[in-house]
This record gives C-alpha cells, sequence and structure tokens, in this order.
C-alpha cells in the first residue's frame, strides 16, 4: 500500500484539512483575522480536491476551476481585510460580537 | 519509491501547519503556519504534474495573500490575549462539528471503491501550455470575469480603505495654472523711515 499514491490519499489529506479550516472557526469565534486565515484553509483543501480529481482523470476543467477558486480568495481576503482595517479604525477593535451591530 | 515518499512528507507538514494556524496563540505564528501550508499544498500540487499551480499557489498565496494577512496582523494594535476568552467554551462543539465532518468523510473514503488509480501519465504537452491551450479557448469569458472580479477587489479594497484627512495641504495645479499676475503681485512704493504700509486694495 505505501507503494502508489492513489487518489483517495489526497482526498484525505484535502478532508483533514477541511475539518481543521470548519474546526478554526468553530474554536475561534473572537477573531477575525483567524476566521478568515480558516476560510483559506478551506478553500486550500478545495483546491487540492479539484486538482487531485483532475489529475487522476485527465481532465484540465479541475485544474482551471482550482485556478479561479484562487482568484476568487484572493480578491475575498483582499476585501475582508480592508474591511477588517476600516471597522478597526472606527472602532479600535475587532471583537466578532460587536460587528453584528449594523449602525453606521 | 521516493514519490511516495515525498506525498507523505508534504501531506503531514500540509496538515500539521493547517492545525498550528488554528491553534497557534499568536496570529504572526498563525500566518507563518498558514505560508508553510501553502508551500507542502504547491509541493503536493507537483507531484500531481499540476506545476502552473502549484507556482501560481506560491506566487499569488505565499506573496500576496498571506503578506497581507501579515501586515494586517502586525498594522493593527489588538489585544489577542483577550480575544482567545472563548477559546475553551467553544472548544466542544467545534470537536463535536470536527468529529461529525471526519466521520462522514472517513464514511465516504471506505464507499470509494476505486482505490487503485494510478496517476496517468502525463501526454507531451506541458501543463502550463496545456492549461492555457484550454483557458483561451473553452474559458474565456470565466477568464474575462476572474479579472473583473480582481479589479472590483482591488477598486473595493482601496475605495475602502482610502482615508481623506482634513487640514492637510495638497498641491492643486489647476489652481496654480489659473493664477494670473494682476492678482498676486502688488508694487508698493516704500517711502523711508515709514516701511511698508497695509494697503489694502
Amino acid at each position: 500500500m505505501i507503494g502508489g499514491i492513489t487518489l483517495a490519499h489526497y482526498l484525505t489529506v484535502a478532508g483533514i484539512l477541511f475539518v481543521f479550516g470548519v474546526f478554526g472557526i468553530f474554536i475561534n469565534r473572537k477573531n477575525v483575522i483567524t476566521i478568515l486565515m480558516s476560510i483559506e484553509l478551506i478553500l486550500l483543501s478545495v483546491s487540492i480536491n479539484l486538482v487531485a480529481f483532475s489529475a487522476y482523470s485527465s481532465d484540465l476543467t479541475g485544474q482551471i476551476f482550482s485556478l479561479f477558486i484562487l482568484t476568487v480568495a484572493a480578491a475575498e481576503a483582499a476585501i475582508g481585510l480592508a474591511i477588517l482595517v476600516v471597522y478597526f479604525r472606527n472602532r479600535g477593535s475587532i471583537a466578532v460580537e460587536d460587528i453584528n451591530v449594523m449602525k453606521g | 519509491m521516493i514519490s511516495s515518499g515525498f506525498f507523505y512528507l508534504f501531506a503531514l507538514v500540509t496538515c500539521l501547519s493547517g492545525l498550528m494556524v488554528i491553534s497557534s496563540r499568536n496570529p504572526v505564528h498563525s500566518v507563518l503556519f498558514l505560508i508553510l501550508a501553502f508551500f507542502n499544498a504547491a509541493g503536493l500540487f507537483i507531484l500531481l504534474n499540476a506545476e502552473f499551480l502549484a507556482m501560481l499557489l506560491v506566487v499569488v498565496y505565499v506573496g500576496a495573500v498571506a503578506v497581507l494577512f501579515l501586515f494586517v496582523v502586525m498594522m493593527l494594535d489588538i489585544n489577542f490575549s483577550e480575544l482567545r476568552e472563548g477559546f475553551q467554551k467553544y472548544r466542544p462543539l467545534g470537536l463535536v462539528i470536527g468529529g461529525i465532518l471526519i466521520a462522514e468523510l472517513i464514511a465516504t473514503f471506505f464507499e470509494y471503491s476505486d482505490m487503485s488509480t494510478k496517476l496517468p501519465a502525463q501526454q507531451g504537452v506541458h501543463n502550463t501550455r496545456a492549461l492555457g491551450q484550454v483557458i483561451y479557448t473553452d474559458y474565456i469569458y470565466l477568464f474575462q470575469l476572474a479579472g473583473l472580479i480582481l479589479l472590483v477587489a482591488m477598486v473595493g479594497a482601496i475605495a475602502l480603505t482610502l482615508r481623506r484627512r482634513s487640514g492637510v495641504r495638497r498641491q492643486v495645479i489647476s489652481e496654480q495654472n489659473s493664477r494670473t499676475r494682476q492678482e498676486t503681485i502688488r508694487l508698493a512704493k516704500v517711502q523711508s523711515g515709514k516701511g511698508a504700509e497695509e494697503t489694502g486694495q
């Protein structure tokens, strides 16, 4: 079994990474920066899944969608961190409990 | 098999650094472990013959996103220890959710019958070239849309964080150019012993 790496091995790695990402969102409920990093972990695991499937089925479409996921993840991180910076400038804290107050 | 050894190395380091990202006390360490996870995921991509995506992961994630995170973490002056107060409180809930997820994934893993798939050999064309051929023929509109998303994100991030301060003297070039000699220079004849008197116009 140790000899050949199959598709299931890659899927296992992606699954473990996905679970870590979800777990990270739950245990770091107060820290927005760590939540954003957990989202990045989840997107990375999805990317690994897509690339593994595309490589094992000799179809490049999965890699192209992984490319788009990378694009959207970069945009999301930029916007999220910009919102975080503006929020910190206004409120002086980034505690998640305060963010649900949507007053201007 | 040297490549399976590399697979286990990359997979182990990716998973461990993923764990450290969510459990590290210092957010700077979290970002650094995130970078490590991305590097090892890039290694996994190389093992899957996806060299272009591996390089893209290193350039985009390590070069841009992780550095952005690092900037924000270091720029914001936050007491992170007080943000970790709920860490113990939420751990049981997180463990339950994570346990359910991993149980489902393990169940799927055992259901998955096609365990013996070998990685197909790469065709003669390079990964980057093949990807380009597909992306510029079949997915050209999606590709343009991705560029548009990046443009919107860039404009949005700049518009959100741009700050106009009051009381800053700026250079207004049109105002400078529209000044005439008559309204700027006044000649006064100063008589000796009196000094230049204020002759308001």
